[in-house]
């Protein structure tokens, strides 16, 4: 009982790492391990049917609060050493294969809603930079315009089929609480991982910042 | 034709049968004791945690139709227990002491089959009729419990069987739930992922009410009962308690 007791006052008191104890931390870490291993690219969500899709409720604005002119938005992309690769209009977007999917969204939060999203594969984008992205990216690192809303995303996600650069939801554009012009959608991540109008797309070479994962949330949060 | 006994040699049956002694009898194994010490914490920090984690959206509710009879939970449940909105702290506690309950539950389910336990825990063909009577009897509505042989009687063998299969029931929801995707076999066993988390839901509330009925139980079972999920031995000189 003593070293029960002891045990879980050194688990409290172990130093905090980003807002949780240190060793939770760790354990995370062990579960992305573990998990991340256990990933399968050709391992797909499952796909509800389209009637059963709605409008997602709407949970959270950080990064999306400016006004922002929808027709000067553009995506800037960049290297792992910050040098800059390109620029993306929505028009560029729609250019790429379109395709759709219809899944159950889940939040952190406990609640989970079945929407349909329209869009281009993030793996049809990563092709544009085929010749550029090396086996050493491991890392995806998204903005907002604004900077206040960041995440870091690990390539097999971001290479899977159903991870999808969205215009559309339940066949209308984006509106603005929902991300507009472009977000991330995928069913392999809760929503804090589905960054809302995306500014900016660094290829990094190690994970990093995460706006959640900085409030004592699990990185990797994979589903 | 007579015969002269000797007088301690007199007719032993008709001598009164000696006071049976107060001993001690082996009731609960080492390993059984252990694990069921272990689980309590485990299982404590698991529903703190996972309170924790449905605050995020507690929607579940007694009722019918727009009519809530009792919502799970009112704000003073969670405000009496400190808890805080405190949801990142809540799942990091959840997934990582899930681990431990994990290994603890499977290690007493084959410690059990191993041993042979599960032959003293395990409902018989009795035991579902005999329930009955043992409840009738707890709540003085019958005078006479049902006998038994072994450690438990018809009603314990019934619960505890009940609360070891939902502790397995609720370690596969929560995987279903937690891996929803990389799982999805395991949700789809569960009808989804909210039917999952109804279920996750449902067998954490049964556990809290097994509790309350075990702690009473175990206070009118008395002492030596108690003791013996301790020292592994009660002292009988007669009946047997139960808890």
């Amino acid at each position: 009982m003593f070293t029960g007791f002891m045990g879980w006052r050194s688990v409290q008191g172990s130093p905090a790492d980003r807002r949780i104890p240190g060793v939770l931390r760790d354990v995370h870490g062990a579960n992305e391990s573990i998990w991340s291993a256990l990933f399968r690219e050709d391992h797909l969500a499952k796909e509800f049917a389209r009637e059963d899709a709605s409008i997602l409720r709407v949970n959270g604005r950080i990064g999306i609060d400016d006004e922002i002119d929808l027709d000067q938005w553009q995506i800037v992309v960049y290297g792992p050493d910050g040098e800059a690769w390109g620029t993306h209009t929505l028009a560029d977007i729609k250019a790429l294969p379109h395709h759709e999917m219809t899944i159950e969204h889940k939040c952190v939060e406990g609640w989970a809603q079945v929407t349909n999203w329209g869009g281009a594969r993030f793996s049809d984008f990563l092709n544009l930079y085929a010749d550029r992205i090396d086996d050493e990216i491991t890392d995806v690192g998204m903005e907002t315009p604004d900077s206040k809303y960041y995440v870091s995303m690990d390539m097999a996600t971001m290479r899977h089929t159903q991870t999808l650069l969205a215009y559309d939801m339940v066949d209308q554009p984006l509106d603005d609480a929902h991300g507009a012009p472009l977000r991330l959608a995928t069913p392999l991540k809760y929503g804090i991982k589905q960054l809302k109008r995306i500014g900016v797309i660094q290829f990094r070479r190690e994970p990093g910042r995460d706006y959640w994962g900085d409030r004592g949330y699990d990185d990797y949060v994979g589903l | 034709m007579t015969a002269i006994l000797e007088p301690d040699e007199a007719a032993p049956d008709l001598a009164p049968a000696p006071a049976p002694e107060p001993h001690a009898v082996l009731k609960h194994r080492r390993g059984t004791r252990w694990m069921h010490w272990i689980n309590f914490p485990l299982l404590t920090i698991m529903i703190w945690s996972g309170l924790r984690i449905y605050w995020a959206e507690d929607i579940y509710a007694f009722g019918i139709l727009d009519w809530e009879w009792f919502t799970f939970f009112p704000e003073w449940f969670y405000e009496s227990l400190g808890l805080e909105r405190k949801l990142a702290r809540g799942l990091a506690f959840h997934f990582t002491f899930a681990w431990l309950f994990a290994i603890n539950g499977t290690a007493f389910g084959v410690y059990t089959l191993v041993t042979g336990e599960w032959r003293g825990l395990a409902p018989d063909r009795r035991s579902p009729k005999d329930s009955v009577g043992v409840l009738l009897h707890d709540l003085h509505l019958r005078k006479e419990a049902p006998s038994h042989e072994g450690r438990y009687n018809a009603a314990q063998r019934m619960t505890y069987s009940l609360i070891l299969l939902l502790g397995g029931v609720a370690l596969l929801t929560g995987f279903a739930l937690f891996k929803p995707t990389q799982l999805s076999f395991l949700t789809a066993m569960f009808g989804g992922y909210t039917m999952a988390r109804r279920i996750h839901f449902a067998v954490t509330i049964i556990f809290m009410l097994f509790f309350v009925v075990h702690i009473l139980q175990v206070a009118r079972a008395g002492w030596r009962n108690l003791l013996s999920m301790i020292t592994g031995y009660e002292v009988v000189d007669g009946g047997a308690g139960h808890g």
